[in-house]
């Protein structure tokens, strides 16, 4: 069988979704862990904050495969969800979804969109200041700078009920994300039930994490 | 059990007189029906009194009605095989449903089973799947090797034994919110991939089986678990993930 059939096979694009997921799972732990910081310590933030701004493997290697894992994820989903949708061209007049499965499971694109639309605002708030500084307006390194930036941003009650609003969604998003992407790649055996315990845990105290950040710092100013 | 009594209810069916029309959804009103009757036995109640009324009775799929051949279909109530779980059609009965109830009755919505004819569906999709992989070609010029000579372990021969208890009724697909096949494929798979006299043509069967599956239209498995509830014989998630294995293995070959 030609290997351009096996990679646009269903499972091989259901594998390449659980990959991206789990890549970008990754991802979030080391984020939260970096943000919790600065819950701590206004320093240990900023330190951590520079050596990601600055290191020039993280900055070159790692933040482009980053974004190509971003949008290598959404861009599949929306294939999928297109794909899946063709499958049922007449829907059912009476249909009891939840009767089987999970609201979180069914809206997968629901979920990811509300967290697509976040990653916009999170661009716009971080992302683009950062490269405006360092590249366009070509700022001196300061490194105490991160977190005055970070206290500043939630200072509006709005944006720090958008960011927590997004992140109930993340958290329905990873409670299925997270097991689906094990059972996808294949892995589904006696250690199984131990794991979905992990992964509703993952689902559950990372959001949470970035949600007590938020507000901890609305709150603190 | 309680006593068996009579109920009134109201129905609503897909009608369309063949694969080519438009359907709809048709109300009807069925008086007396024993909560102790089938719900085909139900159907073909209703299906008398509209022939008394000279209209055109509803065609649906049945054959054994007890459960193993697969062919009853039907989405009632929003549900494959209705408002139970481990049963086909033929095995719902009415004593699920009260007095005054109205009851939805479509046929399996997928592009890869095109309706023919109001409530029937066309699956000839999973045969299609079925002869692209689904075998063990073996001699039958009458010196085959008895089955129990090949020692085989207790786990994988229970495990095989479950996959083959599938009878291609396809509620799998039916309720799934992708309308994917990946259950009903992944015991196929499963059944055969599981013993050694599968594994000889295990490689070639998977992607078989899998381009055939794509080829016919199904959608992409989310992982939802909607199909295991739903499935008659209790396939389990398990095939779905050996397949998945047996894909990957199979594509680095
Ligand atoms: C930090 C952000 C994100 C993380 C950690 C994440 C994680 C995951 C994981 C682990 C899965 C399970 C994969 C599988 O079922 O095998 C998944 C599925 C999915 N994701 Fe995301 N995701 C994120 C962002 C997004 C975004 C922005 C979208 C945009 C629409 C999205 C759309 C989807 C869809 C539609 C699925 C279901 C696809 C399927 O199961 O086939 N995700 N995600
Ligand atoms: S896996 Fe279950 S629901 Fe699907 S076709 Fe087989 S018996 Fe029917
Ligand atoms: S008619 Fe055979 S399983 Fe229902």
């Amino acid at each position: 069988m030609a290997k351009s059939s096996i990679l646009s096979s269903s499972i091989a694009k259901k594998v390449a979704m659980a990959l991206s997921g789990l890549f970008l799972v990754s991802f979030l732990l080391l984020h939260v862990s970096i943000n919790l910081t600065s819950i701590f310590s206004a320093d240990v933030f900023n330190e951590c904050s520079h050596f990601m701004g600055y290191n020039p493997l993280v900055q070159y290697v790692l933040q482009p495969i980053l974004a190509i894992g971003v949008v290598f994820h959404f861009v599949m989903g929306f294939v999928l969800e297109l794909q899946n949708r063709a499958a049922r061209p007449i829907a059912y007049a009476k249909n009891n979804g939840s009767a089987n499965s999970s609201w979180a499971s069914r809206n997968m694109i629901i979920s990811g969109l509300v967290v697509l639309a976040f990653l916009g605002l999170h661009f716009y708030d971080f992302w683009f200041p950062e490269i405006n500084y360092k590249f366009i307006q070509g700022m001196p390194i300061d490194e105490t700078r991160y977190f005055p930036e970070l206290v500043h941003k939630f200072h509006s009650p709005v944006r720090t009920g958008l960011y927590c609003l997004s992140f109930v969604l993340l958290a329905l998003h990873l409670w299925h994300g997270f097991n689906s992407s094990m059972q996808s790649v294949g892995f589904n055996n006696k250690f199984s039930r131990g794991l979905h315990k992990l992964g509703y845990a993952f689902a559950i105290v990372v959001p949470f994490g970035f949600i007590v950040i938020a507000l901890f710092h609305h709150f603190n100013q | 059990m309680s006593v068996a009594k009579n109920i009134n209810i109201n129905l609503k069916v897909w009608r369309q007189k063949n694969a080519k029309t438009k359907g709809s959804m048709e109300t009807y009103k069925l008086d007396n029906v024993s909560t102790a009757s089938s719900f085909l036995e139900m159907l073909d109640q209703l299906n008398e009194q509209l022939v008394n009324e000279r209209k055109e009775p509803i065609a649906f799929d049945h054959d054994c009605r007890e459960g193993i051949c697969g062919m009853c279909s039907l989405y009632i109530n929003g549900r494959a095989h209705g408002p139970d779980t481990g049963i086909t059609t033929c095995q719902l009965h009415m004593r699920s449903f009260k007095d005054g109830d109205t009851i939805y009755v479509e046929p399996w919505r997928s592009k890869a089973f095109p309706v023919i004819k109001d409530l029937v569906v066309d699956r000839s999709s999973f045969d299609r799947i079925q002869q692209a992989g689904g075998f063990v070609s073996v001699n039958t010029s009458g010196r085959t090797i008895d089955a129990n000579a090949t020692p085989i372990p207790k786990h994988d021969a229970d495990r095989s034994f479950e996959a083959a208890a599938c009878i291609g009724c396809g509620a799998c697909v039916a309720t799934c919110k992708n309308g994917s096949a990946m259950l009903f494929v992944g015991a196929k798979v499963s059944q055969y991939a599981l013993l050694p006299q599968g594994r000889v043509e295990a490689t070639q069967r998977v992607l078989n089986m899998v381009r055939q599956m794509d080829e016919e239209g199904f959608g992409n498995c989310t992982n939802t678990g909607a199909c295991e509830v739903e499935c008659p014989k209790g396939i389990s998630l398990e095939n779905i993930a050996r397949m998945n294995r047996e894909y990957l293995a199979a594509s680095m070959k």
